[in-house]
């Protein structure tokens, strides 16, 4: 370990430690550029420079490994002289367009300035001009702006895995493009942006339309996959103007895919900002009161078995624990959160949880994917997958549909069958599986969205014990779900109960007349064709499929305008936050159903988020532990039986559009269009 | 310098080695070991500049990032950061002078002048039959003997503006005129000959 003194204290640190770091770690502040912490040290800005001596010219530090008996000196005269020196030399081709750029107030370059920069420059010269960049429908570029940091060139080539972005021509020439001025192929490109120090790469649709100054940011959740990306929500009065991610190195460490990012436009369009009720075949607008006492009046004496209740993919716990509770004192328990059809056995948590964790990825020398696209079923698993990836040492397989993932992986199979040949022993990929000390398996749900579901999810769990996966010091047994909504309805018990039909038959009974009132807690992708003749109640915050179908419409609160927990993947809570509050007369979910509960004459026993809150707690501690993984205790799951042999087919086809906000997006809509494809028809109440 | 290298017109829509030079390509990257294919990235490029007559169309640079497994911008990144490359179409015979200091403080920009003069170009110009192309460079390596003018493959040394004359006809005539010292002086020695062991040298000229 190498003891070196830093302006006087002497600190010993792990060796391979840069001199930065253990300022760092000292909270001596260095300033920088190029250096990232979670990309590669170019040293290319010598913005970092500090004094060593026994060194004849100062040193960067960030790419100075810490030596024993070291003595470092970053307030001296001679590295405050370096310092102003290199930031001269940065400004020399900077514009001075601080007020127009939409980096003003929060830019690297900006805040060094105040610090190293001198008041006037001295050079007469002209400023280089380059010409902009294309970079796709979400990355906005001014390249006059740029300071050759490489940042940009780094993050898409090691953590993205596109290597779309370089730098051309060289010296002053330097550029830095796309090749050739084509959109970044990446879900992970509006990153870009944050890594990018100066202006020269922004939010394409935040441009012009904030300071960072005037917003009010709320730390939350995002809940358009089921990653939950911890996010910050930067809201001027009642309009979201920006995303951006927080750090969560369990999570998202410090990255954010496009759709969580840039949907957020999509909830200021296409909103239920008041209840309505179809009479005569039209949606009328009406009061609350109208609404409710219009659903009592269909509900009032039908038998419980003929109503029924399915959440969508953005319901939160409290609103599907509240109206589980509601369905139980109506007497029904048909009750589906799995609005896309999947069917797996819910009775053992380790059956449908992400167990090792997503940071657990990282521990993992066998990475086995079954039935998934990572990339886009979980952006940020697969952004963990790559990096797992370049550690090195690791051996990636995937049964299912074969799509370029950012990191070369063997294709083994398509379907089932592949699985038993892995249990049995018979595929040549057993013997790898067999040697790995840490194996992982992550199962999508295009494994589970099929009729032998429970049969695959058996026969995953087989194949998981053979291999080793599910042990007291490593579970490696992953399932990824596509919603932010389905693992807390999990564990609400959002499920059929006993007797009770789930999606397949409630569908079902909807269209045989078998059921009469269906609730639909935004649930937008489900075949509402089949409702049949169902008095629909759709409970949401767009006008989408399921409102479009509805007959009582009651406008609930999207998930930036409400508090609310969701659980991710992992099966770990978090709390989204209420960052501004929801259009018109829509409320918060969980209110809804209390205030339904108590016309229907069922009146729900909490009357604060509190005591809601609490009650949740008692019916299941694991929410408790808002933030924590409450590890899974293992035992069989899923049902043995025959499997189909039919290839896995991953449930996303389009990753920019899988939910009513990103449906109702702009940017999303220019996504899909540039990089996509021709936008695909869309369901639900537009044009 | 900075704008696109479309911006000509000229880029051609594919481009294949030629059996001979993809023989050429596999014996260079067989020089290197396995995984380290991307050394051989700058002298294929040589090889797809030379077949496609001394320029780099785009299609070049992506033929030979697929050949070698490399993303296309990093093929892109080289071929841009090298003045050896050219982005843009250049006349048969390309002449690049030197103009970097000692080429400088020896003159070169009289060669310049003398090149401009006699082609009729300016810098960065073909003439009008596609014969010449005039280039300035950044240092040829050559500072012993400066200033240097490069012409296709040679470099012409000791270069006083009345050579740029009878260089220029006698390539026009099809002929090669001999590279090296304009002025007759062997190798890199002084100019007035060799200065010390001077016995020692004629000795072993012998």
């Amino acid at each position: 370990m190498p003891k070196l003194t830093i302006d006087g204290i002497e600190i010993e640190v792990e060796p391979g430690t840069s001199i930065l770091q253990a300022c760092e770690q000292l909270g001596i502040e260095i300033p920088r550029f190029c250096y990232h912490e979670r990309l590669s040290v170019p040293a290319n800005c010598r913005m970092c420079l500090v004094e060593m001596e026994r060194a004849p010219k100062p040193v960067a530090s960030c790419a100075m490994p810490c030596g024993d008996g070291m003595v470092v000196k970053t307030n001296s005269e001679t590295v405050l002289k370096a310092r102003k020196g290199v930031m001269e030399f940065l400004l020399i081709n900077h514009p001075l367009d601080c007020p127009i750029c939409d980096q003003g107030g929060e830019c690297d370059l900006q805040d060094q300035a105040m610090a190293y920069g001198f008041d006037r420059g001295r050079y007469l010269e002209n400023k280089r001009a380059v010409q902009d960049k294309y970079m796709g429908p979400v990355i906005k570029t001014i390249m006059t702006r740029c300071i050759h940091c490489t940042r940009c060139v780094r993050f898409i080539n090691e953590v993205a895995g596109v290597p779309d972005v370089g730098a051309v021509y060289r010296g002053e020439h330097m550029e830095i493009t796309t090749f050739v001025e084509k959109a970044i192929g990446s879900e992970l490109s509006g990153n870009l942006a944050d890594v990018c120090p100066v202006g020269a790469l922004t939010h394409k649709p935040y441009a012009f339309t904030a300071r960072p100054w005037e917003l009010r940011k709320t730390e939350t959740i995002d809940v358009l996959d089921a990653v939950g990306s911890n996010i910050r929500v930067d809201s001027r009065g009642a309009e979201v103007m920006r995303v951006l991610p927080r750090v969560n190195d369990d999570i998202n460490e410090e990255w954010l895919s496009d759709k969580s990012r840039y949907a957020y436009d999509g909830l200021k369009r296409q909103r239920l900002d008041r209840p309505y009720v179809r009479k005569n075949g039209k949606l009328v607008a009406v009061s609350w009161a109208d609404a409710f006492a219009a659903i009592a009046d269909k509900v009032k004496g039908v038998a419980g078995n003929r109503v029924a209740a399915i959440s969508g993919d953005l319901a939160d716990v409290e609103a599907q624990f509240a109206l589980k509770e509601l369905m139980g004192r109506l007497g029904s328990t048909n009750l589906d959160c799995r609005q896309d059809g999947a069917r797996f056995d819910t009775s053992v948590r380790a059956g449908y949880l992400f167990n090792s964790g997503i940071a657990g990825i990282e521990k993992a020398d066998v990475i086995l994917l079954v039935g998934t696209n990572p990339r886009w079923e979980g952006t940020l698993v697969n952004a963990r997958i790559r990096k797992r990836y370049l550690a090195g040492q690791v051996k990636i397989a995937l049964i299912g549909e074969q799509k370029d993932l950012t990191y070369p992986y063997a294709h083994i199979g398509t379907g089932p069958e592949t699985l038993q040949q892995l249990t049995d022993g018979s595929h040549p990929f057993s013997e790898t599986l067999r040697n790995a000390k840490n194996p992982l398996m992550i199962v999508g749900m295009g494994a589970f969205q099929r009729a032998d579901g429970l049969a695959v999810q058996a026969a995953a769990r087989i194949t998981g014990e053979v291999y080793g996966m599910f042990r007291d010091d490593w579970s490696g047994f992953n399932v990824l779900h596509t919603a932010a909504g389905r693992v807390g309805g999990i564990e609400t018990g959002f499920l059929p109960g006993p007797g009770g039909r789930d999606l397949h038959g409630i569908l079902d009974g909807a269209s045989k007349g078998e059921i009469d009132v269906v609730y639909l807690l935004g649930a937008d992708e489900i075949d509402t064709a089949k409702l049949g003749k169902a008095f629909v109640v759709y409970q949401g915050h767009h006008g989408d499929a399921g409102a479009h179908r509805a007959d009582v419409i009651l406008p609930g609160a999207a998930y930036t305008e409400k508090n609310a927990v969701y659980v991710n993947t992992e099966g770990r809570p978090q709390l989204a936050r209420l960052a501004a509050f929801p259009p018109g007369e829509a409320r918060e979910d969980w209110k809804i159903l209390r205030a339904l509960s108590e016309a229907l004459g069922a009146t729900l026993p909490f009357d604060t988020q509190t005591q809601l809150r609490q009650r949740l707690i008692a019916a299941n501690p694991i929410f408790a532990a808002v933030g924590q993984m409450t590890p899974a205790t293992w035992s069989p799951f899923g049902a043995q039986g025959p499997v189909d042999s039919a290839p896995f087919v991953s449930p996303i086809t389009n990753f920019y559009m899988t939910d009513p906000i990103s449906r109702a997006s702009v940017t999303m809509a220019n996504c899909v269009e540039a990089l996509v494809g021709p936008a695909q028809e869309r369901t639900g109440t537009h044009g | 310098m900075s704008a696109p290298a479309s911006d000509h017109g000229h880029e051609p829509t594919s481009f294949a080695f030629t059996q001979e030079n993809l023989e050429l390509a596999k014996r260079i990257i067989a020089k290197y070991p396995e995984g380290k294919q991307a050394s051989a990235c700058m002298p294929l490029l040589d090889v797809a500049q030379r077949q496609n007559g001394g320029w780099l169309p785009r299609v070049a640079m992506d033929a030979v990032a697929d050949l070698l497994g490399m993303p296309r911008i990093r093929v892109y990144e080289v071929a841009t950061f090298y003045t050896m490359y050219n982005k843009n179409p250049v006349g048969k015979h390309h002449i690049q002078v030197c103009t970097t200091t000692p080429c400088w403080l020896r003159g070169s920009d009289d060669i310049v002048h003398a090149c401009k003069k006699k082609l009729g170009v300016g810098l960065g110009e073909t003439t009008a039959d596609g014969q010449f192309t005039l280039g300035e460079v950044e240092c040829s390596g050559a500072c012993v003997n400066a200033p240097v003018v490069q012409i296709g493959d040679d470099y012409y040394e000791d270069v006083a503006p009345e050579h740029i004359d009878g260089l220029i006809e006698a390539i026009k005539r099809g002929e090669k005129p001999k590279a090296g010292s304009q002025i007759g002086r062997q190798s890199s020695e002084p100019l007035g000959g060799p200065t010390t062991l001077a016995a020692f040298t004629t000795q072993a000229d012998d």
